[in-house]
């Protein structure tokens, strides 16, 4: 529950803080940085969402217990996509050729020559 | 109302007798429960657009091409914009809610119609413009996919394949989509204040519920902060 | 019975909830927690009733080796909703919507839940949802079987999938709301004194059961919805043809479907803890890892979905991870059950129906979870897997555990909701013909899965009939059983002597308050200095 009523200046400055994050993340997107574009695209949004948590929705003034539920939250949406991609891609970790491998459509390891469902290239 | 020029604090707007439903003891149990149980909620719609996001990064890992021809095909000016309104409009949100602990009804109205305007203009101009555009480009998984030559172009450009870069606009759609549906409710939302706000019922010490409905609104745009950069802006904009 | 000797013959108030107002008005417009835990109450009763039918059905089919009574489409229809009305519309609700919307607040003294209007809406949409579902099955139903995999769900089942998904979907708002609801109600609505640790090993549990309904609930509501966009639009993230993994939708439901069964499962322990404490008049031994444990079972049973798709085509490397947490996961359980046994240890045990069916939960449950090590083991899970070994595992668990925690709970409840006692005779015979006839039906399956009769099949081969005629047999002394009590309960409702506020003579907030309880519990909020289970030396000698 928010006790405090925040100056309108401290919310104009997220405000102005988050149009330059939104500006520096679709400007650097036009720069070749290789991998480096996920990492700072996904960082800059996690910086965004930071403030807007932090401030907008007053988490710096809130109880402990609240900070428990949105750590809880993300943490366990984390162990779903982490523990997800992992079976993914550990499937191909089998020996070559083996009848497990060559079973699983689904893997970044597919060999040339594998008897697995064919995709229909159009392009 | 405060005539010096130091920041206003609740003391301010000291608060009358407010109603306090029968099962809590006072005002302040009934505040912090609300609260807490928005939070809680906030928390399984993280689980909720989670699924989403599961799949997702699932299946840009491993059609990664696929993925950028896909973004490639989406518009910038159209997420970047919308990002821009959303943060206008969590802006607005976050300064009703500060009207609403000072009493100013006034103030309050106008925040509350600025950001409804906002969210409706979202989801307006997202439905009539982008998506449509979209299904008339052909590239409505399901309803119309049928790329056109440029497209074709794009995708061949990033050696994808078709049915790969159907499987990114399934996921645009369903994620924009599921978005644009939370929009429309945080809009839903936004009427009922903004009738219970010229009823009198939320000034007269009744803030939290514009807490709230401000916490929703602005889950809402933090979906939409990732959503940019994931669906728009995959594998960079420099080719 | 055997009670606490009571100075005075016990009475009822002249006004409590029950009668504070009249009307079907009053009824389905309530925000009493009490009010609406009997609303849930008739509800589960019916949805129980329409999938114990599936279940006769089906047993009755399985007589004979080619099937005695249909065809395997119909016999796929009855199974997939016997499993989907079972979980969704029985277990899941039981306990937390009628025993803990009952029950939470008063035990921890409080008037209400914190969002009583929040409640009734849940038990709105859970109303909806049945309805939904049950057109579905009307109009035909689906043959998928409870899980619904892909691409059976999606591409070629042809039934009812999407309707029958709408409904699950509906019904999972209405746990997410409750779940939410309690949460907040155990957080911010404890009496003064009333400290964590203080609190019924009860509310514990169900305060886990409600993390779990927070955190895996939302995940099954957007793979139905995904389910439901692929069956509309023909394409969908699950799809091969498009690159689609149908794996992805095992991960993404059984994320949900494994803390799923704890849901199932974590209120029903909760409600054992109750049953031994007030059986044994001695407080529960290792109050404090009974605790944990119900949180660490919460935490733990989101990291081991994946012991479900050893077989799928899913990674070994991922499986061997799954295993070993699923072996992890059966730890607290384990850990409740060596507490429960400890405190019967040298405590004067009365042997009424509730404690009997908490003692026959400490033992069913038990072989239900150790035979869930076999199939949490990959080595043996390839054999086991799809099999009738792992069909009596979950029965086990969660009817031997989970139905059996619920009645034990409704018996020792049911003096405080009503007012009025069950007839112990017949309830002790109701009893102890469920335990019977429950082990008769699901003991043979565990031989029949050994021997490797698959499930999911109306049809065998002959040599497994003398089993499945033994299981057909215990079904129907398990029906008799089961339908005893909704004899005699509904009786005591109406003509059952006068209970008083404390028949059991058990420690506990709710036993403090009288029977049936006023509308707002407590006519001023009390002030806890006691531990909870605060049974002195001079309780355990029973009168």
């Amino acid at each position: 529950m928010s006790e405090h009523v925040l100056a309108k200046k401290l919310y104009f400055s997220v405000f102005g803080a988050l149009i330059v994050f939104t500006a520096l993340t679709t400007g650097i997107a036009f720069i070749d940085l290789g991998p480096f574009n996920t990492v700072v695209a996904l960082v800059i949004a996690v910086c965004k969402a930071t403030l807007v948590v932090l401030f907008f929705m007053h988490l710096k003034y809130q109880t402990g217990m609240t900070r428990v539920v949105i750590v809880a939250a993300l943490l366990w949406l984390a162990v779903l996509i982490g523990i997800t991609m992992s079976d993914v891609f550990t499937r191909h970790w089998t020996e070559k050729g083996s009848t497990w491998e060559r079973g699983s459509v689904i893997s970044p390891y597919r060999h040339a020559g594998s008897t697995a469902l064919q995709l229909q290239d159009h392009a | 109302m405060p005539t010096d020029r130091r920041r206003p604090t609740l003391a301010d707007a000291p608060f009358g007798a407010v109603p306090v439903a029968h099962q809590f003891d006072d005002f302040e149990q009934q505040t912090t429960a609300d609260t807490f149980g928005m939070w809680l909620f906030l928390a399984t719609e993280v689980l909720f657009f989670g699924g989403l996001f599961c799949g997702y990064s699932l299946y840009r890992n491993l059609y990664f091409d696929a993925f950028t021809a896909g973004s490639h095909l989406l518009k910038v000016k159209y997420g970047a914009f919308y990002t821009v309104l959303l943060i206008c409009s969590s802006l607005t949100m976050a300064l009703g809610v500060r009207s609403a602990q000072l009493r100013r009804r006034t103030a309050l109205t106008v925040y509350l119609i600025l950001t409804w305007i906002m969210g409706f203009a979202f989801v307006f101009i997202k439905l009539r413009y982008e998506w449509y555009g979209d299904y008339l480009e052909g590239l409505a998984p399901g309803v119309h996919w049928a790329p056109s030559s440029e497209s074709m172009e794009m995708i061949r450009h990033f050696h994808a394949t078709v049915p790969h870069v159907g499987l990114f606009f399934i996921f645009y759609f369903c994620m924009t989509g599921l978005h644009a549906l939370h929009m429309i409710v945080g809009v839903g939302l936004l009427t009922t204040l903004l009738i219970f706000t010229r009823q009198g019922r939320v000034t007269g010490g009744n803030y939290n519920w514009v807490e709230i409905v401000g916490l929703y609104w602005h889950f809402v745009d933090i979906v939409w902060i990732f959503l940019f950069p994931l669906l728009y802006l995959i594998g960079g904009r420099y080719v | 019975m055997s009670t606490v000797a009571v100075e005075v013959t016990p009475t009822m108030p002249e006004v409590h909830y029950l009668n504070a107002d009249y009307g079907w008005r009053s009824w389905l417009f309530t925000t009493d927690h009490k009010r609406i835990a009997w609303l849930y109450l008739f509800a589960i009763t019916g949805f129980f009733a329409v999938g114990g039918l599936m279940a006769t059905l089906m047993r009755l089919n399985l007589i004979e080796p080619q099937g005695a009574l249909m065809e395997p489409a119909s016999y796929n229809k009855l199974f997939t909703a016997h499993g989907l009305i079972m979980i969704f519309f029985f277990l899941a609700p039981s306990i937390p919507t009628v025993l803990g919307n009952f029950l939470i607040p008063i035990m921890i003294g409080a008037r209400d839940v914190a969002f009583p209007k929040l409640n009734l809406l849940s038990w709105y949409i859970f109303m909806l949802a049945g309805s939904v579902f049950m057109l579905a099955v009307i109009r035909g139903g689906v043959d998928t079987g409870w899980t619904l995999y892909t691409p059976l769900s999606t591409t070629y089942a042809n039934g009812h999938v999407l309707s029958a998904a709408v409904g699950i979907f509906i019904s999972g708002f209405s746990s997410i709301l409750t779940g939410l609801n309690f949460m907040v109600t155990i957080h911010k609505m404890r009496a003064p004194g009333m400290t964590w640790f203080r609190l019924p090993l009860f509310i514990w549990s169900l305060y886990a059961t409600s993390v779990i309904f927070i955190l895996a609930m939302p995940v099954i509501a957007i793979t139905l919805a995904l389910i439901a966009l692929e069956r509309v639009f023909h394409v969908g993230i699950f799809d091969p043809a498009l690159g689609g993994d149908p794996i992805l939708f095992q991960h993404l439901f059984w994320f949900f479907g494994h803390p799923e069964v704890y849901i199932l499962i974590l209120p029903s322990m909760g409600v054992v803890s109750e049953l031994v404490a007030a059986g044994c008049r001695k407080r529960i031994f290792g109050y404090s890892f009974v605790a944990f444990s119900s949180v660490a079972i919460a935490a733990i049973s989101f990291m081991v979905w994946g012991h479900h798709m050893f077989l799928t085509g899913q990674s070994v490397y991922a499986g061997f991870v799954f295993s070993a947490l699923s072996f992890a996961v059966a730890i607290p359980s384990a850990i409740k059950v060596f507490n429960w046994t400890a405190t019967m240890h040298k405590a004067s045990v009365s042997y009424d129906t509730p404690m009997l069916y908490a003692i026959g939960f400490i033992g069913l449950f038990t072989i239900g979870g150790l035979t869930g090590l076999f199939l949490a083991s990959l080595g043996t899970d390839v054999h086991l897997h799809d099999t009738y070994f792992v069909v009596a595992h979950f029965h086990y668990v969660m009817v031997g555990g989970a139905i059996m925690g619920y009645l034990g709970g409704l018996h020792l409840w049911w003096p405080k909701m009503t007012g009025k006692l069950y007839p112990e005779a017949w309830a002790r015979f109701a009893c102890l013909l469920v335990f019977a006839g429950f082990n008769l039906t699901f003991g043979p399956q565990f031989i029949l899965g050994y021997l490797g009769m698959p499930r999911r099949y109306a049809v065998y081969p002959p040599e497994f009939q003398v089993l499945n005629v033994m299981s057909s047999a215990g079904a129907s002394i398990l029906a008799v059983g089961y339908f005893i009590p909704l004899v005699y309960f509904t009786w005591s409702a109406f003509k059952g002597p006068i209970a008083g506020p404390n028949p059991w003579g058990a420690k506990g907030l709710e036993w403090t308050i009288p029977s049936p309880p006023p509308t707002n519990n407590f006519e001023e909020t009390p002030i806890v200095t006691q531990e909870a289970y605060a049974y002195g030396p001079e309780e355990a000698h029973v009168g």
